[in-house]
């Protein structure tokens, strides 16, 4: 592999790590302060693909359609957690288990009701469809390096919000001990709405931004649950810093093992979380 | 997702009759038993659903030909899921005793049903799964196919290739039986005419991770790229070959499936990908035209080359029972009628191979402002070489 091949494929699979961050984020953003394990949460990245998808067919619109989704997403989070997931805060991980894979069924049937099985696809919006130049013959799209930043923006904002706002100390005392918190007159109840709704929008957006550069496919929501699961496990559950390190490591290592080893490909990153386990059982940045 | 559907489905088998019998005579004896084992749920429910209105559509329109024969249809859903191809093909083939059993759409499943059905009486039609193995080792005298053998449309594209000038190709592929099949094709043309393959990929099955193969593309810097993928993968590959800037740089050739049903969502990024395959929907020829408008009429949308596959399944099931006078009881008959069959296909007439498999042209087809426009015959009558199969 030339230098210059290197270089390409480092921002390659950088790019990849941003969004699988940007996924994985609202999971083990949910898991961290409500000590949820959310499976339906690659629904949610497919419902904002679908969404956006169907938006942009209806207005034209990729912003306008951005903005309902994530929206409806939010409100649907809301809606989740008021209806089903707060049942289960007193329960054991296996109820929450059952019921999140239940809405993982639920959702990949309302899809096929709703949208059909037909593969998708939604246009990079206008002002972003440009590309610039970057090898000899090939060149870079202006809309994925919008996503990445899109990706650390988003970033900087989680960090910001948990680590600097009065919301963020709450979700910290929240984590450390709930019943504390809620003695001191906290409403609880409403503090796990909010983060579980931010999480499920979270997943939302992921889906919204790569709508333009992904097929809309039923099924496309357990594809990357998969994967945002290895990004928590190796970054330690519930750590955000943790699953920025360990999407950028797995979206680096997955692109040059798919250059490097095709038909091994979809085993290194597992062999990778293997060996991290090995070595730090709870994940790299683990509570 | 489909646990319990798959029994309730496999329980509900719906069984519907069809009147098509014409008032004049009535049926000799026993209806004509249709077994239909198609996906009509899961990711290929598009294409179940398609193959069977086409079917239909066969023969309704060919309802006056029966010589009075009634037509039962019994419906199973395969969900595309191969474990449970044996023991629908046997529910066929035992407790309803179907006459003729079309199906599958996926490989996986055609295995299945092969195992099952190999040199029974049952007539199998396969209206879609390109496996090679149903018309090469395991080819029967029983088993026919409507479709295509997964060599067949990329086998002349390796001529293709070479005629346009391209020496040098890129190939890659999903790493399972239609994309080894598929790639293994277009190598055996091209490199026999001199064409080098620089590097050959083949990806874990379905993983749609492209952007740095395609960075790996740019780098290696071929004269074209070939490739096989289908539905989800064949939008995103053809999105990040165009969004990496390698459209209108490097030429995309296929197997016609790249750009199937998926034109729409690749939208302008599949323009000027070329592609070979036994059928267009805006073929020039005159049944084709004639087929395309019968079944907007009857279902109010337009066909594609699933329901073409269908419609000459049926085709070939109905012209037997006219040429046998309705009398379909002797099995032996209906092989030897139907393997000598002309099937005027709405992607012009072919014959059957000794093997089963149709005897067909295959276009090169190149994509014009989102349609598929036929370029060429890319290969005349072209018979899958059967290798393997005794008949």
């Amino acid at each position: 592999m030339s230098t210059e091949l290197f270089f390409v494929q480092l921002i390659n699979g950088l790019q990849y790590g941003l969004l699988l961050f940007l996924i994985a984020s609202g999971l083990t953003l949910v898991f961290g302060v409500m000590g949820i394990l959310n499976l339906a949460h690659g629904s949610m990245y497919m419902v904002g693909a679908y969404l956006v998808w169907y938006f942009v067919a209806v207005t034209g619109s990729f912003t306008v359609s951005a903005i309902l989704s994530a929206v409806i997403a939010l409100g649907l989070g809301i809606v989740i957690e008021r209806v089903l997931i707060q049942r289960l805060y007193n329960r054991n991980h296996l109820d929450q288990v059952l019921l999140t894979i239940g809405m993982i069924f639920v959702f990949n049937s309302l899809q096929s009701i709703l949208w059909g099985n037909d593969p998708y696809g939604v246009a990079v919006p206008d002002a972003l469809s440009g590309s610039v130049p970057f090898t000899d013959n090939s060149s870079y799209p202006v809309y994925r390096i919008f996503a990445a930043f899109i990706c650390i923006a988003i970033a900087a904002a989680l960090y910001f919000v948990v680590s600097k706002t009065r919301l963020g100390m709450l979700i910290r005392a929240g984590e450390s001990n709930r019943e504390m918190v809620e003695a001191l007159g906290v409403n609880i109840k409403s503090l796990y709405t909010i983060v579980f709704a931010i999480g499920v929008m979270l997943a939302a957006v992921s889906g919204i931004i790569a709508a333009p550069m992904r097929s809309i496919v039923p099924g496309m929501g357990e594809s990357v649950l998969i994967t945002c699961f290895v990004v928590v496990v190796i970054g330690g559950m519930g750590s955000i810093k943790g699953a920025f390190v360990g999407a950028l490591l797995v979206g680096v290592i997955s692109t040059f093992a798919a250059v490097l080893m095709p038909t091994m490909s979809n085993m290194i990153i597992y062999i990778f979380m293997i060996l991290v386990l090995l070595v730090k059982p709870q994940g790299l940045f683990a509570k | 997702m489909n646990k319990t559907k798959s029994l309730a489905s496999a329980v509900l088998a719906t069984t519907l009759t069809a009147g098509m019998s014409l008032g004049a005579h009535a049926a000799a004896g026993d209806p004509v038993k249709i077994g239909v084992m198609l996906p009509f749920s899961g990711i290929y429910a598009q294409l179940g659903e398609a193959g069977r209105d086409g079917l239909k559509l066969a023969l309704k329109e060919n309802a006056a030909n029966l010589h009075g024969a009634d037509i039962e249809f019994i419906e199973l859903d395969t969900e595309a899921k191969p474990s449970r191809a044996p023991e629908l093909a046997s529910s066929l083939l035992n407790q309803h005793e179907a006459d003729f059993i079309i199906g599958p759409v996926h490989s996986g499943v055609a295995m299945g049903m092969i195992k099952m059905l190999r040199g029974k009486d049952t007539v199998m039609i396969i209206p879609n799964a390109g496996a090679a193995a149903a018309t090469g080792p395991l080819c029967s005298p029983n088993m026919f196919r409507t479709s295509f053998s997964s060599w067949q449309p990329s086998y002349p594209m390796g001529k293709v290739a070479l005629e346009k000038g391209y020496k040098k190709v890129y190939a890659i592929s999903w790493n399972y039986g239609m994309g080894r099949e598929s790639l293994d094709a277009f190598e055996e043309s091209f490199t026999a005419g001199g064409g080098e393959i620089v590097e050959k990929v083949l990806l874990p099955f379905p993983s749609t991770n492209f952007q740095s193969h395609v960075s790996s593309i740019a780098d290696t810097n071929p004269d074209a790229v070939f490739t096989f993928f289908a539905g989800g993968g064949a939008i995103k590959f053809v999105k990040d070959y165009d969004a990496m800037g390698l459209r209108g740089k490097i030429p995309l050739l296929g197997s016609g499936f790249l750009t199937e049903g998926t034109l729409k969502a690749q939208g302008e990024a599949a323009e000027g990908v070329m592609t070979g395959l036994h059928y267009a929907e805006q073929l020039d020829v005159p049944k084709n035209r004639e087929f395309r408008e019968a079944f907007n009429t009857e279902y109010g949308h337009y066909p594609d080359i699933y329901a073409v596959q269908g419609y000459d399944a049926g085709q070939a099931i109905a012209n037997t029972i006219d040429q046998l006078k309705g009398d379909i009881s002797d099995k032996q008959a209906v092989i030897s009628t139907m393997e000598k069959l002309t099937i005027d296909s709405p992607r012009g007439e072919f014959t059957f191979s000794k093997a089963h498999n149709p005897i067909q042209n295959v276009y090169l087809r190149e994509v014009k402002d989102g349609v598929n426009v036929v370029q060429s015959i890319a290969a005349e009558a072209l018979e899958d070489p059967a290798r393997g199969c005794k008949l």
